[in-house]
Order: C-alpha cells, then structure tokens, then sequence
C-alpha cells in the first residue's frame, strides 16, 4: 500500500516559544495510504509540530518537502492549498455560525454570493459518503463535541485534502465513538490519504498505526514500525527511563455523607439548561467520580457545587445545614474546595506572582492582615511553606505563575486547595495535561486527603484515572446522571461508554 | 398628520449621519475591531465635507473626500490595534480627542461660512405615497444612499462570502486564521471601511443638514453610534430604526423648544442622551441570547497568529 516517496516531508523542524525549544530540530514524514502516529506526552511538542506543518506556526529552522519538492508554508492557506489540513485538538469552527458556514471558511472557489443550497448538497454526500452525518443547517454551538469534530473532520474532506492531521481526536470521544474515528480512519488510509494521528495513549497508537515517531520534550526519539514494537517499549520511549509512580489506593471506610445537592438545574452561560434535576450525594472520606464526555454539564455542576453558579431549582445542604444560594464565602470558610479545570483563568490569575494568587484565596483571614493592611510576610510565609510542600518548581515566590510550566501550576493550585483541612474537594480534570509524574504526584495527594476525611468530587475524563480513584463511579450525559455504580471495579468500559453517550444504567437489565 | 410628517421626515433626516457612522461602526466591530474613535472621525469628516464643499462647490466632491479622509484616519487606529495590538479603547479614546482638537484648530477660518449643500430630491412617483412618501421619499440623495446602503449591509454580511469571513474574524481570529483567512487584512479593510462611514455621517451634519461648520457639531453623536451598534445588536437593519428613533427624539426636542415651553432647554436637549441610557440598560437587563449571540466574540482583543488562547 504504502509508497516510496513522502507525501510531506518534514525535516530539522525548530521551533521555540520565548526561548524554549517546543520542536528541537524535528523530522517527520507521512506516506499516502498511511496512518502515521505521533506520540508523546503531554508538552512534548506534537501540536507545535502540526502547526508548523499546517502554516500556522513559522519554524524558526528546518525544511518542508512536498512529494520532494521544497515549500514554504507563509500561512495555513497556503497549507491547505498544498493539500495538508488538521483537526485541531480545539477544533477551530466557529461556534455562533452554521456547519456549511464553518465548512467553506477561508475558501474562494464558492463565489460572491453564496449559495446555500449548492453547498448543503456537497455537504451531504460527502457525509454520506464517508458515515459522517451531520446537519449542515445547524449552528454549531448547538452541536455536541463528537458532532463539532465531525464537521471538523468533514471540512478536510470538503477541502480535498491528501495529509490529514488529528490531533488528539480521541480524548473528547466515548470508546464507541472512538472506535467509529478508527473505522473512518482506515477508511481514509485506503483511500490512499497520508493520515497523521496524535495520541499519547499507547493502545490508540497500537490500533490503528502503521508507523509511530514518539516525541519527548521537542526532541524525536524514533520512528518504528507499529507492528514491531510493544507498549513497553513504547511507553519508555515516551517517558524514557524514569520510573512511574504506581497509584496506591489505600484502604478508606465511607463514612456518613456530609454534602448533598438535590434535584439541582443550573443555566449554563448561554442560558440554556446545562443541569436538569440532577442530584448527588458527597460522602466523609470517598472519592465520588463522575465521568462524561467534556461539555456534558461537567463545569456548570462544579460550580454550583461550590456556589458559583445560580441554582435554578433544587438545593444543597453540607453537614445537614441548608447552603442554597449562600454567597461563595461561606463555601470556602466551611472548607469547601474547589480545584476548576480551568487553571489560568477560574483557578490562579496567570499575571499574579505566587504570594499573590495564594493570598486571593485567603486575604480575609485574620492570620494575614495587619488591621486593614495586608500581612505580607505572613503570607510569604505560608506560600514558601505550601510551595516546599508541593513540590512546585519555582524560581522564586516573586514570579507571575504564568511563567510556571503546567505542572507546576497545577500543583501550585492543588497545594493552596488542598492545604489545611478540607472537608469537601470538587476536582476537576486534576490531572489533565500534566505529564505521568505529575499525574500520580496529583492522584496520591487526593488520596492523602480522602484519607483524612474530605469527601471528594472527582471528574474526569479518563476512564483509567475513575476507575482507579474512585470509591463510587456515576455516568453525567446532557445534564443527569445516568447512573451510579457503588463499585466502579464491576463496571466495564464498554458499559461506560454507553452510558457516557446516554444509555441509562437501569436499562442494561440484569447482571450490570 | 400635519404635525406628523414634519417630524418624522425630520426624524429620518436627522438620524441619517447617525446611521451612516453606526453602519460604520458595525462593520468595523463585526471584525473584531472596537473604534472608540468614531466621533472624533465624524468631526474630521464635518469640516473636511464642509471644507471642500466649500471651496470646490460640489458637495458630492465634499462627501467623497471626507470618506477618503475618514478612512485615512482610522489607518491610524488599524496600524495601532492591528498590526501592533495596541488596546483598542485606548487607542479610540486618542483618536477622539484627536479629531475633536484638530478639526476645531484647522476649521477656524471656515467658521461662519455657508455653503449651498445639497438639495432634496423628492423621488417621482414614491413621494406620491402618503404618509410614507413625504416621510422617506421626499429626501436628499444622501438618505436614498443610506437606505441602500442598511440593506447592502445586511446583504453582504449575511449572504456574501467577504461577509462570511468578516464574521468569522470577529467571532474566532484564530479559527479563521487556520481556515486561512488572513485576519489583519480583514480588519484592516473593515476599520478603513468603517472610518470612510463614520466620516461620510459626520460631512452629512454639515454639508447637507446645516450647511456650516461648527466646531464640535457632531455633539456625541459618535457616541450615540456607538450605543446604536448595541441597541441593534451588530444588525444593521435594526441598528436603522434605532438611529430613527434617536433622530426622531432629537427633532421632537428641537419641535418642542421652538413651540416655547417652560421646560428648560437643557432638559430637552438631554433627551437623546437620556434614552440611549435608558434604552442600553433595558438590553443589559434583558441581557441572554440575543446579545450573547450577536456580539462578535473577539471584540476588543487583538491577535497574534502564534499566541495562544
Ligand atoms: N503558542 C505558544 N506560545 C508559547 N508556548 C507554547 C505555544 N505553543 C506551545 N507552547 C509550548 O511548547 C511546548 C509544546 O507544546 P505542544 O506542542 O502544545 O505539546 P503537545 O501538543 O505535545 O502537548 C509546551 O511546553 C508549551 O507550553
Ligand atoms: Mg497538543
């Protein structure tokens, strides 16, 4: 199947961000009727790299050939002129405009006056041609995250595009839906594409590539063949020698439940319904995971946990005491804790030096005023101490934590959230984007807390990371809960998956 | 009906350069771009229309030239914002004060002067039409233009492909730089567009409504275009009828003054300014979808290709 000559030809690819080398003098080549994976983990450079190949980022060194010849990329158009298009890991449609707007985006040969009809009549048989349906009319706000990246991907169709990228495709899927991608990717190879996909998990690698090159920290440490290497091989060459940290779930005995919310419905920001009549209950020392597909409802539930977010109906009580519409303050004198997904913006101030960011979230405590004036030392004091705790590499306590890598900051966030005595934590995605030792440094520190009592909300969207955290397991699909196992170890990830795309656990009849 | 047409007709008339400069502004927002500057532009675009109306004796010559001047200026405000991504309010706030200084400092000797304008131009036949002949049809060329031009607008942003991409730098620059569409070009071209309008509402004070030049004439109507981009949620038709209804509270004020009544003149003459508070709170309490979705989502924020987020 696969021929001699490269479609493209990516060689000695440089590129730095504020004098970090993302991409250290990479090379990287895909052949027409192959799937081609790229491998790394988080932050090792595979999205720079793609962009650099799709004319959104200029590389500072290093050559692009095309079928041999040389080209430069000025800009994405004239990557997508040369037949080289991506899904982006954020997708890049246009929220507020409809499918067939976002498919012809950026394209000229469609005339001055568009004609909707004309389009909507390729975009269906397109999607007919390829199982790929999709509503060509409908905004794409509206659509779910599965559906947006089948616009996504039937856009490099639409474009008649030779080299496909995928980047990270598979981690806003279900594992039915992923393994569909797999089957239109197969499809796309046979039809003699250059098809790249992105993944750092090493089974999606395993299926569906024909050659890997693994990526660590900018740096290519090898193409192989698929087929000829096992994960272990795979994962060292990922990660390299460093040993990761077994995950020890220790012994926890659940106590009484301590935090409840009932029947809650909450608005998300474009009011419409995100939660409808949902409730849970948060019991002393367990770990409750919830998991879901991302934009199912996730986000609005943390922040009506913690107070954040309006409750249209319902209530909530902690320790029996009624907490409906209590202003956030009394959430977060009763230690209650909240770890947001987003780090840069709910969770620290990226301009803000780390003294800073910690006294934002304690500034009223008698221990750091002095009368009406702020109590520096003090607060330098207990930041130095949370930070040694932690673990967090700093150069200093003076910086912007912006300049912190992404590690660091999550556990910069986690050290101030789960520092003290905190009774009830909502985590979520804790552990997203954060490289193995990070993640286990992250997990062992929930547990530590679940140890000393706090009861925990933990959502996510790793299957792997539920499964082995969780002490109950409850499915979130549109806004309700679509069930909750008192024992994840009996759930199977088929049955999860299902439910993730909104088959009720009830109706799995006897046996589940 | 006697009392009626008169305003009406004067509603219209005196919501033209409002229209013209909030067309302007929506053109420029729905690329991203927010220009804080569009009464210091109308300014420059008074006294350039009147100026070389003045001195060339043709107004169309005097329209033109304030669109081209117009839009120079606001090359500065897209060469700051744009290119360099300077913070966008900042940058319209200068250019405000800008053409507010400069236009009164270079259009001292034309004080007093009067031009001839521009005449109406009743159009045969629709004229004809009660109520809505004498009120719409028996106008200037320059309202007969504006009219063409909500529609064109309107057209162009929702139906043509250089619309589709304008949106789509406004909602998402990002998005639309990887669809690869150039995103400083499409701003460029809407900020210069924008500015020409701004410009050409603001020689329409003087060269056709008034025939002189006073200084600082617009009198906030720049800013009332502003507040107008909102009240019609980035849509150029009902932008239209929210610079009518201005312009009608305006003419009804001037109306109300020469009738002689004992309410202050000071009071009168807050009436537009008074609705423009009263009609931006009600949308804000309103608030929900419709200003959420209309909104260009990029508004204000400068881009940068390889920036993230
Ligand atoms: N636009 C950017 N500006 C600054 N730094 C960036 C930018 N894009 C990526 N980086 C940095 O480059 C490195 C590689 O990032 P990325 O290519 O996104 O990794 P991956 O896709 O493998 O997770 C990271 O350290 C990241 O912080
Ligand atoms: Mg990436």
């Amino acid at each position: 199947m696969t021929t001699a000559s490269p479609l493209v030809d990516l060689r000695g690819i440089t590129k730095t961000f504020l004098g970090v080398a993302a991409n250290d003098s990479v090379d990287f080549d895909v052949r027409a009727g192959e799937v081609h994976a790229l491998l790394g983990e988080n932050g090792a450079g595979k999205s720079t790299l793609m962009n650099v190949l799709c004319g959104l980022y200029r590389p500072d060194e290093g050559r692009i050939f095309l079928s041999g010849e040389e080209v430069h990329f000025r800009t994405p158009r004239d990557a997508i002129a040369a037949g080289i298009d991506m899904v982006h890991q954020h997708f890049m449609l246009i929220p507020v405009q409809t499918v067939w707007e976002n498919m012809i985006l950026g394209q000229e040969d469609f005339g001055f006056i568009l004609s909707k009809s004309a389009i909507c009549r390729r975009i269906d048989e397109l999607a007919g041609q390829y199982g790929l349906h999709v509503d060509p009319e409908a905004p794409v706000w509206q659509l779910s995250i599965g559906e947006q990246q089948r616009v996504a991907i039937l856009r490099m169709l639409f474009r008649e595009a030779r080299v496909l990228v995928l980047d990270e495709p598979t981690a806003v899927l279900t594992p039915q839906e992923a393994r569909q991608l797999f089957s239109t990717l197969r499809r796309m190879r046979e039809e003699g594409h250059g098809v790249i996909f992105i993944s750092h998990k090493l089974d999606e690698v395993a299926e569906i590539s024909d050659r890997v090159t693994i990526l660590r920290k900018g740096r290519k440490v090898g193409t192989v063949k698929t087929s000829g290497v096992g994960p272990e091989e795979l994962a060292e060459m990922m990660i390299g020698s460093r040993v990761v940290p077994a995950v020890n779930k220790r012994a926890g005995g659940a106590g009484e439940a301590v935090f409840q919310a009932r029947n809650i419905s909450v608005l998300n920001d474009k009011d419409l319904q995100a939660l409808h009549g949902l409730s849970l209950e948060l019991r002393r020392g367990e770990i409750l995971g919830l998991a879901g597909v991302d934009g199912n409802g996730q986000t609005e539930l943390c922040e009506a946990l913690v107070g954040l977010r309006p409750l249209v109906e319902g209530s909530l009580a902690f320790d029996g005491r009624e907490m409906t519409g209590a202003p956030v303050r009394d959430f977060l004198s009763r230690d209650v804790r909240y770890i947001p997904a987003d780090r840069r913006g709910t969770g620290l101030v990226p301009t803000m030096n780390l003294r800073e960011n910690y006294a934002l979230r304690h500034y009223w405590r008698d221990a750091f005023r002095k009368g009406p004036f702020m109590n520096w030392e003090a607060i330098a004091g207990q930041t130095g101490r949370i930070v040694e705790r932690f673990d967090v590499v700093t150069p200093s306590l003076g910086v912007p934590v912006r300049m912190l890598s992404g590690g660091n900051l999550q556990k910069l966030m986690l050290a101030r959230e789960l520092d003290g005595d905190p009774r009830v934590v909502i985590a979520m995605q804790p552990t997203w984007g954060l490289d193995v030792g990070a993640t286990a440094f992250v997990r062992e520190r929930l547990l530590d807390v679940r140890e000393k009592g706090a009861a925990i909300l933990l959502v996510s969207e790793d299957l792997e990371e539920l499964l082995a955290l969780s002490d109950r397991l409850a499915v979130i699909h549109k806004g309700r809960i679509m069930g909750l196992l008192d024992d994840p170890r009996l759930a199977t990830e088929e049955m999860l998956g299902l439910m993730m795309a909104g088959k009720p656990l009830a109706s799995f009849g006897e046996g589940a | 009906m006697d009392l009626l047409v008169p305003i009406l007709a004067a509603a219209v008339r005196s919501g033209t350069p409002i229209l013209y400069a909030t067309l302007g502004e929506i053109i420029t927002e729905k690329s991203g771009v927010m220009n804080l500057g569009i009464e210091g532009v109308m300014l420059v675009g008074a006294l350039t229309g009147f100026g070389v109306t003045y001195h060339s004796a043709s107004p169309w010559l005097g329209l033109a030239v304030a669109f081209g001047v117009g839009a120079a200026l606001c090359a500065i405000h897209a060469f700051l914002c744009v290119t360099l991504g300077v913070n966008q309010v900042v940058c319209g706030l200068a250019l405000t004060m800008f053409g507010t200084g400069a236009s009164s400092l270079v259009g001292r000797s034309l004080v007093g002067e009067t031009i001839e304008g521009m005449r109406a131009f009743p159009l045969p036949g629709l004229s004809e039409i009660p109520l809505l002949g004498p009120v719409l049809f028996n106008q200037d060329a320059m309202v007969y233009l504006s009219f063409g031009l909500v529609f064109l607008l309107w057209f162009f942003l929702l139906h043509t492909r250089p619309g589709l991409k304008l949106r789509a730098v406004g909602e998402s620059p990002i998005a639309a730089a990887a669809a690869g569409i150039s995103v400083p070009t499409v701003r460029w071209m809407a900020t210069l567009f924008g500015g020409g309008l701004a410009a050409l509402g603001g020689a329409y004070l003087s060269v056709v409504n008034s025939h002189m030049w006073v200084e600082q004439m617009t009198s906030g109507r720049g800013w009332i275009a502003v507040a107008l981009v909102i009240f019609g949620i980035w849509h150029p038709l009902r932008s239209a009828l929210g610079a009518y209804l201005f312009g009608g509270v305006g003419a009804l004020q001037l109306r109300v003054q020469a009738a002689g009544t004992s309410i202050p003149a000071p009071l009168l003459l807050m009436l537009p300014y008074v609705l423009t508070v009263v009609v931006l709170t009600g949308i804000s309490i309103r608030k929900g979808k419709g200003i959420l979705l209309g909104a260009p989502a990029a508004l204000g924020l400068p881009f940068h290709r390889e920036d993230r987020d």
